[in-house]
């Protein structure tokens, strides 16, 4: 197999096959998750201001006083390589012609040297985020397996997308083809991992608020 | 300067001046150092005119055509008809026995220093039979020609890589040259067709300092096929703008906008189109507002679609829709076994009453 017959393949079978996992995975997961349904709270509620679901889904957003200053690099390099990652990932007009072709919804993208730019930001913080973790004991013992793998998929897409781009170590075609495996396998990974956190993390924000403003605590 | 070339080149209204810059221009493409342009220009004055053998196999002629014919006024034409071109079907005026005479005349002649041009692919099932001259299979006649010449150049994508002969679903076992011969320096020259002044250059390069150039790992020559097209594209400030021709007939196409959402394959292509162009410099695919095809990579035939942008995929999405289903139904049929597992757990609940602790 050459690389153009590599990329033809993970442009075609490869990604109907990961395409088809992740959604089948996601549907899965989101049918099972909201089906388990929950006890009836027979307590009366309490009304307190600033307690509901909706605020936790924002209030959730914003670090809690003084947590900023204990831990910076949590929030900083977190929100940065968020806010990068979803800037490289539905502003990069490539990116937003396969969505267009998968969908048929698209939007205008951004200069390629922007997202350059936003790539190397995202990186960047994603290895400040990853050497924090290695280095603070009480995070490192609360690491698993998975949390260095989730980790490694999510950075290897960026890393490959970044260098097929800059034509860095191999030639652009075979380079284009790892990054588009990389996507597949984040794609098949993400929906049985904690990465699926993408599509839990506003409606679990929503019922936690939602279960503490019954009882009249703004969490 | 002395010799046949210079010679003929005089004859034909070629002045000094204009020689001495063609080889400085050949010499600075292929990255050469200044001084190349003068021992290429010595080089090439007194060649001894060497013996090129040219096979045809599985072919469409345009490769000759792009040659010999789109480049005739210029001095690549006259240097490629000032090599002892001793067999090609297309141009030479033998046929028959005659034709076969002058090939194993020539192949005996010059034993151990002709240079071999092969365009075309080889077929291999049914034994060769899909392609034959004068009876005999050409992955016979590729074996013997082979044996005795100095190195091999293989013109074009279909003796490079099999080209549209080996597309999907290659009904005649078509290979390309490097698939049959293993012992002999080859040189790609892929392209559909292939770049003139590319095979010039080889041909200067192996005339000048008696060796093939510097290769790729596909066996193309680096000097010209080292960049991408999209790298070396005129147009490419559009691409990093995001500015990009929707249709041939739009706005964009209109003002020269990048032509990747049209399918254009410069990005994974090694070329010098955009450097070198075609018919003289006048201009080249991407410039006369079609996208890239891809024609000197490996399989460009089966690579996804000519229209079909590259971030697009390739085939559309066939398990997508199923596995979607799947996946609904298989949560759907967890949840139901959860609920039956809460069910039974609260119907299995005992309740304990004071008299149940007092006991």
């Amino acid at each position: 197999m050459n690389e153009l017959q590599f990329l033809t393949w993970v442009r075609g079978p490869g990604l109907d096959i990961a395409v088809g996992i992740f959604l089948l995975g996601v549907l899965w997961r989101l049918f099972e998750i909201y089906s388990l349904g929950r006890r009836k709270d027979l307590s009366a509620p309490r009304h307190v201001s600033g307690a509901s679901g909706l605020h936790t889904v924002f209030r959730r957003s914003i670090p809690p006083p003084g947590m900023l200053k204990r831990s910076p690099v949590s929030y900083i390099g977190g929100y940065l390589f968020h806010i990068g990652l979803a800037i490289v990932v539905f502003l990069f007009a490539p990116h937003i012609l396969l969505i267009k072709n998968l969908t048929g919804l698209s939007w205008p993208g951004l200069p390629s040297q922007f997202i350059d730019l936003a790539a190397v930001v995202t990186m960047a913080a994603m290895l400040v985020v990853l050497v924090d973790r290695i280095n603070k004991p009480v995070k490192r013992f609360l690491s698993t397996f998975e949390d260095w793998f989730t980790w490694g998929v999510t950075f290897l897409p960026i890393l490959t997308g970044w260098m097929a781009v800059q034509h860095l170590l191999l030639p652009y075609t075979t380079m284009l083809a790892l990054h588009i495996l990389s996507v597949e396998i984040l794609l098949i990974v993400l929906p049985f991992t904690k990465l699926f956190h993408a599509f839990t993390l506003f409606g679990s924000r929503w019922y936690n608020g939602k279960v503490n403003g019954h009882k009249g605590v703004p969490v | 300067m002395k010799g046949p070339l210079i010679d003929t080149l005089v004859r034909q209204g070629v002045s000094r001046r204009t020689f001495m810059k063609y080889c400085a221009t050949l010499a600075s493409m292929m990255a050469l150092p200044p001084s190349a342009g003068l021992a290429m220009a010595e080089a090439m004055a007194s060649a001894r005119r060497p013996s090129v053998i040219w096979l045809p196999f599985q072919e469409c002629t345009g490769c000759t055509e792009s040659i010999t014919r789109s480049h005739s006024p210029t001095l690549e034409g006259m240097i490629f008809d000032l090599i002892s071109l001793d067999y090609q079907e297309t141009l030479m005026a033998a046929a028959g026995h005659q034709a076969e005479e002058a090939r194993h005349n020539a192949m005996k002649e010059n034993a151990g220093k002709y240079l071999l041009i092969v365009d075309g692919s080889i077929p291999l099932d049914l034994d060769g039979a899909y392609s034959c001259i004068g009876g005999r299979s050409n992955v016979d006649i590729l074996k013997e020609a082979a044996e005795g010449c100095a190195a091999i150049v293989a013109m074009g994508s279909c003796a490079s890589f099999g080209g549209i002969p080996k597309a999907n679903p290659n009904p005649t076992g078509a290979v390309s040259v490097s698939d049959v011969i293993k012992d002999k320096p080859i040189v790609n020259i892929p392209g559909c067709p292939p770049i003139p002044v590319v095979m010039t250059g080889v041909l200067a390069h192996y005339l000048t300092f008696g060796s093939l150039p510097e290769l790729d790992a596909k066996g193309r020559p680096k000097a010209f096929y080292g960049e991408t097209i999209h790298d070396r594209c005129y147009r490419r400030p559009f691409y990093d703008q995001g500015k990009f021709a929707k249709t041939f007939d739009d706005e964009g196409a209109r003002q020269g906008w990048c032509l990747f959402e049209l399918g254009c394959k410069g990005p994974v292509t090694y070329n010098a189109c955009a450097t070198t162009k075609w018919n003289g410099g006048t201009s080249w695919p991407v410039e006369s507002g079609h996208g890239c095809l891809g024609c000197s990579e490996p399989d460009f035939w089966d690579a996804g679609g000519f229209y079909k942008a590259l971030s697009m995929p390739a085939d559309p999405l066939k398990i997508a829709a199923a596995a979607a289903v799947a996946g609904a139904a298989v949560g759907v049929g967890l949840s139901f076994a959860n609920r039956a597992k809460k069910g039974a757990a609260k119907a299995a609940h005992e309740t304990t009453t004071l008299a149940d602790l007092e006991k």
